[in-house]
């Protein structure tokens, strides 16, 4: 995970100034502004709950668990709590027939690509901090790399 | 709780269609509510016990005069069975003896000496000796082959008529024939191409072998996704129940709230004739103005009326509600307004959030001189456990299938948890 980390910062780092995220006005008014989970800030689960609200809630539910065969849970497995570029990657290309646990989930997810880097992090952070999930939170900056690198 | 029957004349039609409750033979099998009617709610004068915990996705069921009963699996168990066999002894409990089917799916029919069953691409169609029991449940018969499967209403399910016909359901593997499906905003590809190959009921004959496509008959489209479906003998006609579409406000925010999300379209009860259009991808049912509604997706606003020469529905229900099983009751063990009437299965909704989740039921539609005629009633509720699991959509089993014992009971499987019911009359 560590070296995930390393790598893909710098990518980030190579990514230079196109890395100038337009942030949203909340979270420039919250700096540095940290929850109870390390690491993890505020005003991203905050920015991350309502992108998840209005982007994801149909089909993963109010509690993050899916729905048995179709929509995958987002609680208990390594496809949210684990490689991060795997994440965003699922984010930027959608998801299809894939089994969970042992569980087969056959609806299709569109992709979000109309996210910004931004909003990707903040919606992946919340849902990496909620539902009973304790994980590192996404910067703008990992979700650009793996977008770049989802181009080529 | 006298619902005595006779094993030994179980065949006698003359019993079968008796209500003469008392013992006939000295060989009397009893059979028993569970004393917390399996945790159903029931209207009163009904019971219903477990028949047995089969802890798996139980889809369909049919179950044979001789007690035998078959379900079929989503998928292969852990001993690769995708058809549990199970046998009732007198009480009505049963025990799993066997399985077979190394294929997982969701038909499943019993029918004049043969057992039909489904994987998502095909039909088999298997043997029954005088028992009920399979005699072939390695060689099967395939009967079709070569449907489309891409994973979304993959469910390939199934009835027959007193031709010898069988009709299959292909899903559409798509929502609502956008260009991207299920994508915010996508449109509809015009002359939605999925029809050729999915969205409909197909026809093909029961005892042919290796039919495909191009031997069958597409005999309705315009149906999105049908799980549930039966032949009422009465009308001699086919009846389908289509889920209808989901995300018009995800798709569609700033044309449709979350509230018209949950509520719009009605899960729709259609009476087909060969040849028949139900209109999907190009219309939805909306149950609260009573029209035909052009879809989003391929210019409609919320408010235009659909044109094209669609059927109606013959009944509307909540929508998102997943009807997964229909079944018109031919027994006599129930009381005489369920005679020739549907008992739908309402598998419960997910599309419905942020609103609370709705179903998890089967319902009752009444029917007269072959129509829907009243409202229909909510028959065997709390399936779910409770009306928060209900809200939620958490619920502890989700009803799937329906078959008609012998007797008139009615049985109905559960998917989530793989508890199969029983559901009888008590009153005499």
């Amino acid at each position: 995970m560590k070296k995930t980390l390393v790598g893909l910062a710098l990518l980030a780092l190579a990514g230079g100034p196109a890395l100038a995220q337009k942030k949203p006005a909340s979270k420039a008014k919250t700096p540095a502004k940290k929850t109870a989970t390390a690491g993890v800030p505020a005003a991203s689960l905050l920015q991350g709950k309502s992108i998840y609200t209005q982007y994801c809630l149909t089909c993963h539910q109010a509690d993050g668990g899916g729905v048995d065969g179709l929509n995958p849970p987002l609680t208990k497995t390594d496809y949210v709590l684990g490689d991060k570029t795997r994440l965003v990657r699922v984010l930027l290309n959608g998801l299809q027939g894939v089994d969970i646990n042992g569980e087969p989930y056959n609806n299709v997810m569109p992709s979000q690509d109309y996210l910004n880097d931004q909003q990707m992090a903040d919606v992946l952070t919340f849902v990496r901090n909620s539902f009973g999930n304790k994980a590192s939170a996404v910067k703008a900056s990992e979700v650009k790399a793996v977008r770049v690198a989802n181009k080529k | 709780m006298k619902n005595a029957l006779s094993r030994g004349l179980l065949l006698s039609t003359a019993i079968v269609g008796s209500l003469s409750l008392y013992s006939l033979t000295t060989k009397v099998a009893v059979v028993t509510a569970d004393a917390d009617n399996a945790g159903l709610k029931l209207p009163a004068g009904f019971g219903a016990l477990v028949v047995a915990e089969t802890g798996a996705r139980a889809r369909h069921l049919a179950v044979t005069p001789q007690g035998n009963i078959y379900v079929k699996l989503n998928r292969p168990n852990k001993e690769g069975k995708g058809i549990l066999v199970l046998h009732e002894g007198p009480t009505g409990k049963a025990t799993i003896t066997g399985g077979f089917g190394s294929y997982g799916g969701t038909g499943v029919y019993a029918n004049a000496g043969y057992l039909y069953a489904t994987s998502d691409e095909e039909v088999f169609r298997y043997k029954l000796n005088s028992k009920g029991e399979v005699t072939n449940p390695t060689q099967p018969e395939k009967i079709v082959t070569g449907l489309i499967n891409r994973h979304q209403h993959e469910s390939k399910s199934i009835t027959l008529d007193k031709e010898g016909n069988i009709y299959v359901n292909i899903g559409a593997y798509s929502n609502s024939c956008q260009v991207k499906d299920r994508q915010k905003g996508s449109l509809g590809m015009p002359n939605c191409p999925i029809l050729d190959s999915a969205g409909g009921i197909w026809q093909f004959r029961a005892d042919k072998l290796n039919q495909t496509y191009g031997t069958g008959t597409r005999y309705a489209t315009g149906l999105r996704n049908v799980v549930g479906l039966d032949w009422n003998s009465q009308t001699n006609q086919l009846y389908v129940m289509q889920h209808g579409r989901d995300q018009l406000h995800d798709i569609f925010p700033e044309l449709y709230d979350t509230k018209q999300s949950a509520e719009l379209p009605a899960e729709c009860l259609y009476a087909l004739k060969k040849g028949d259009n139900a209109g999907w991808p190009y219309m939805y049912y909306d149950n609260t103005q009573h029209k035909r509604m052009m879809a989003p997706e391929y210019g409609g606003d919320g408010k235009k009326v659909s044109p094209g020469n669609y059927i109606e529905p013959a009944a509307a229900y909540p929508a998102h509600t997943a009807p997964n099983a229909l079944l018109f009751y031919t027994g006599t063990m129930f009381p005489e307004k369920y005679r020739n009437g549907a008992f739908i299965a309402f598998h419960g909704s997910w599309n419905r959030a942020p609103e609370p989740q709705k179903g998890y039921y089967v319902v009752f539609q009444p029917f007269k001189d072959g129509k829907p005629s009243g409202d229909w009633e909510v028959f065997a509720d709390n399936f779910a456990g409770s009306s928060e699991k209900v809200a939620t959509g958490r619920a502890d089993h989700k009803p799937c299938g329906l078959a008609q014992g012998a007797d008139g009971s009615l049985y109905v499987s559960d998917d989530k948890k793989g508890t199969i019911y029983r559901i009888v009359y008590n009153k005499k």
